[in-house]
């Protein structure tokens, strides 16, 4: 037990107290002196009309991708508990995005949609779409957001089709039998108790696209073009390593940490709440 | 169950098709990208079938020119690549193992401290503390070495709790059964408790070998020198470069060679991984 | 062999709960005590600080003759059959049972021997290969009890091993546990909360109620005179008739009013009671002196077979007496229930027995 807590207090919980500390700093421009200032750094980040800016544009792109993985994934778990044969099969050509790198998924997109190569966008050219992610900001994002949801979709399905399995199928053929025809099955019957399930997901979702796609946008658009897909995770990371403003991203940080905090403790009464679903 | 008509089933599978192209295609593309020209590559739309070039352009990845990608061999970005990965599993595997066993088979004061102090980590994921945790790198010099990339990453707090509540199951009558066969704590671990985890170990270890092996932001962080990067990394600088240089076709070998063994990993242990992920999480 | 002595034993949880509030038995060698109680009696509990698994609060537990409250399980010479068996779901049932042998470095042939000794005893020698998942409920009750055995342990500890069988299957394993541990000659503590089971085996039998031991003794004299209200409803199927008494001038008479008409043993006897098969019933009205007479309405008849069970309501509760064979009533007869003064047990204000 001895190694994890070293590691822990080291890695986890000094930097924790560093960010903290920092984020209520703040360095002259010459970083000479540097001021304790209290909240100010918050204030002045939630202030920033580029922080806002970025905060939109995590919510847009988080609900975004787990919307499209979620609905893909449900699609193809419903479709596969219906195909009698090949399930296997089929899940198995299924999970590999599972194992790819967002940081990769974010490039094999780009390669496929990238303006002057990709030959996905010298189809949508041809179709007289003025496709250009380098240029057009939604487009960027609709790019980011197919590569990311993507990557999800296998995570997804395998819970989709755990929580398929799991439905009573007594309940459905009781359905059956009350006069439901199969789509009215799925809305009434099904869907309700895949509720647990969904949740669950779209939590884990959220989170995903929150952090874990830090590669794919660094990867693909490095926030551009212009901040139009210039994520929470990304500025802190800009801020502090590239542009140098410590304070700042420290303060961004502990914002972070907050937001987590909050999903992790939704996540944690949802686990409470699954024990009434049995 | 229900019988349906064929026109359902049929539709079912061709959906199923359908989202296995969306799924595949991508993959699929790179590797047909992969074995052509860099030329024919420049000229889009990409024939959709494998081109002639697979054996000159993988060994000239491979084995090619030194400095393809700032001077250093696919081999060896693969090398540090498969050490992280392993070193991420093996580690994280190694440690939560032993601090489960203590937390759930040990009384000692301030257990349940230690049990949250770990717990709360799991609200900390390392893109959120980017900065100080990389300053203390800095001091500790751990940057551009195989423990810098490896040792912050493996005591997070997930596969701790799954160990935790594995063991938990374990009925309190096998270990007293053990106790009262004359078996001490560690003859309990090594005889009972680790040969009844090789399951989860096993769904654990694929779970985190992926997590290791597509790790982006931290290796960034942490590698400076090219000869320290792993392979996901080199990629993305290879790709970075102005577009007219990018050498496509080998970027696209690279790429391969970066997906496929986590894919082999995942698709060769499915049956443990699957279910490793849906209890772990659930 | 070994004998197991507890003295003034007692068990304070660190909540404040006291599950074993004294207790003192003295098991002689080679006897087989049973430990029978209402759950949460504090019977498991016991068992557990006799095999060293819970410490002791006070008091002292001895294996033959040496006091063991300080030393582990494992020194302490003693082999356990748990409720659900605890088998080693990845070991063979070989391995289940060689495993404590090889934990104390007995040598390899030696093991072998013993091993397939005590399964040819217990005919578990064509399952050796399997692994527990593999076996029926009563063959993992068997290797679990061969790994017992095949320790040759100074003392076995049973925690209710038959209660996950079904009943048929736990009829038999009974009289096989009964047979090894006479023919193995090994002191023996068995816990049950099942009174059939604990009369079938006991050596001694020891009631307990609420930390406490109500009565020790061999199975039968308990039966025969249960030193307690609560004895007497725990021990026996079904339970003794109580009846509640109050007292009046002329002598104790029923709840219902109904007096006695002979001479109780003491006149602060509270509480009157007779075993449903020391009764009878009749529908004639004649006198019976020296007799309990009641009068009685039948509820309910449960014909088993080789016996009727008829429950009526009579002196202020309910009660069930006993008949051989077919009843001749029927639920709404009124009748009345007979039982000799010498099989009636007379109970205090606090349930203790007077005579």
């Amino acid at each position: 037990m001895a190694p994890q807590l070293a590691i822990t207090l080291v890695f986890f919980y000094w930097p924790a107290g560093q960010a903290l500390y920092q984020s209520m700093l703040r360095q002259d421009p010459f970083g000479l002196r540097t001021k304790f200032v209290w909240f100010a750094n918050f204030r002045k980040v939630l202030a920033d009309p580029a922080y806002l800016n970025s905060i939109k544009v995590t919510v847009v792109f988080s609900l975004a991708t787990a919307i499209v993985a979620m609905g893909v994934a449900l699609l193809l778990a419903v479709m596969a508990e219906k195909a009698m044969r090949g399930k296997g099969l089929y899940r198995t050509l299924l999970i590999w995005p599972y194992a790819v790198a967002p940081a990769i998924a974010g490039m094999l997109w780009l390669f496929l949609f990238n303006p002057s190569i990709g030959s996905l966008a010298y189809l949508l050219r041809s179709l007289g779409i003025a496709w250009d992610p380098l240029l057009n900001g939604t487009h960027a994002m609709i790019l980011l957001v197919s590569a990311a949801a993507w990557k999800q979709i296998s995570y997804n399905f395998l819970f989709f089709v755990a929580g398929l399995q799991a439905v009573p199928k007594t309940l459905i053929e009781a359905a059956a039998m009350d006069g439901a025809g199969e789509t009215k099955r799925f809305w009434t019957i099904v869907f309700p108790l895949l509720a647990p399930t969904t949740f669950f997901l779209l939590v884990v979702n959220t989170v995903y696209a929150l952090f874990d796609t830090f590669g794919i946008v660094h990867a693909v658009t490095g926030g551009g073009p212009g901040k139009t897909t210039e994520t929470l995770v990304y500025k802190v990371y800009n801020d502090g390593f590239v542009n140098l403003i410590l304070g700042d991203s420290a303060a961004q940080s502990v914002i972070l940490m907050v937001i987590v905090i909050a999903l992790t403790a939704i996540q944690f009464r949802y686990v409470e709440r699954k024990v009434h679903y049995g | 169950m229900i019988g349906q008509s064929p026109l359902r089933t049929f539709i079912a599978h061709a959906v199923l098709i359908l989202g296995i192209l969306i799924v595949a295609f991508p993959i699929y593309y790179t590797f047909v990208a992969s074995t052509h020209t860099l030329q024919t590559i420049l000229r889009p739309p990409l024939p959709l079938l494998p081109g002639g070039q697979l054996w000159n352009n993988y060994s000239e990845a491979l084995f090619g020119g030194i400095g393809r990608i700032g001077g250093v061999s696919v081999g060896r970005l693969l090398l540090n690549t498969t050490i992280m990965a392993l070193g991420v599993a093996v580690g994280k595997i190694f440690i939560s193992i032993l601090s489960a066993y203590a937390i759930v088979f040990f009384r000692f004061p301030l257990r349940m401290t230690f049990f949250w102090l770990i717990f709360i980590t799991l609200m900390l994921p390392v893109e959120v503390r980017i900065l100080p945790t990389y300053k203390v790198m800095v001091d500790l010099g751990m940057i551009d070495t195989y423990a810098g990339l490896i040792v912050p990453l493996i005591a997070s707090a997930t596969a701790t709790l799954l160990f935790r509540q594995f063991f938990m199951t374990i009925p309190g009558e096998l270990v007293e059964a053990a106790r009262v066969d004359g078996a001490g704590p560690w003859r309990f671990f090594f005889d009972i408790l680790l040969p009844l985890s090789r399951t989860n170990i096993a769904a654990l270890f694929v779970i985190l070998f992926i997590y290791g092996w597509t790790q982006y932001l931290w290796p960034l962080l942490v590698t400076n020198s090219n000869d320290m990067n792993t392979i996901v990394i080199a990629l993305r600088k290879m790709v970075s470069f102005a577009d007219a240089d990018t050498e496509w076709h080998l970027v696209m070998v690279t790429a391969m060679l970066a997906i496929v063994p986590p894919i082999l990993v995942v698709v060769l242990m499915q049956r443990w991984f699957v279910r490793g992920l849906v209890e772990s999480e659930k | 062999m070994a004998t197991v002595d507890l003295k003034d034993v007692k068990k304070v949880y660190p909540s404040g709960i006291e599950a074993v509030k004294g207790v003192s038995i003295a098991i002689p060698d080679k006897e087989l005590c049973v430990l029978v109680g209402p759950s949460g009696c504090g019977k498991s509990t016991l068992l557990r600080m006799i095999a060293g698994l819970e410490t002791i609060s006070a008091g002292t537990v001895a294996i033959d003759g040496k006091v063991v409250n300080a030393i582990g399980p494992t020194e302490r010479d003693i082999a356990m059959v748990f409720q659900n068996y605890a088998l080693y779901p990845h070991m063979k049932v070989y391995d289940n049972m060689a495993y404590g042998l090889r934990n104390r470095g007995t040598p390899k042939d030696e093991i072998d021997s013993r091993v397939r000794s005590t399964a040819k005893v217990l005919e578990l020698s064509a399952l050796l290969d399997r692994r527990p998942r593999e076996l029926s409920g009563g063959q993992r009750q068997r290797v679990a009890m061969g790994r017992a055995i095949v320790r040759n342990p100074k003392v076995f500890l049973f925690d209710e091993p038959l209660s996950n069988l079904d009943a048929k299957l736990r009829g038999q394993m009974r009289v096989e546990i009964k047979n090894l541990q006479r023919k193995l000659g090994v002191t023996s503590v068995y816990v049950t909360h099942d009174q059939l089971e604990a009369m079938t085996l006991a050596d001694i039998l020891v009631v307990m109620n609420a930390g406490l031991v109500e009565q020790t003794g061999a199975p039968l004299d308990i039966y025969e005179k249960p030193a307690s209200t609560f004895v007497a409803s725990f021990i026996g199927a079904p339970p003794m008739n109580l009846l509640a008494l109050t007292g009046s001038s002329s002598g104790p008479i029923l709840a219902d009013g109904t007096a006695i008409d002979f001479a109780a043993p003491e006149t602060q006897a509270a509480t009157l009671g007779f075993r449903p098969e020391d009764a009878d019933v009749t529908f004639n009205a004649e006198a019976l002196p020296g007799a309990l007479v009641l009068p009685a309405t039948v509820e309910a008849v449960e014909p088993v077979g080789a016996e009727s069970f008829l429950h009526c309501a009579a002196g202020g509760s309910r009660i069930v007496v006993r008949v051989s064979g077919r009843a001749n009533a029927k639920p709404g007869d009124q009748l009345r229930v007979v039982a000799k003064a010498e099989k009636l047990h007379w109970f205090d204000q606090a349930g203790k027995r007077v005579d």
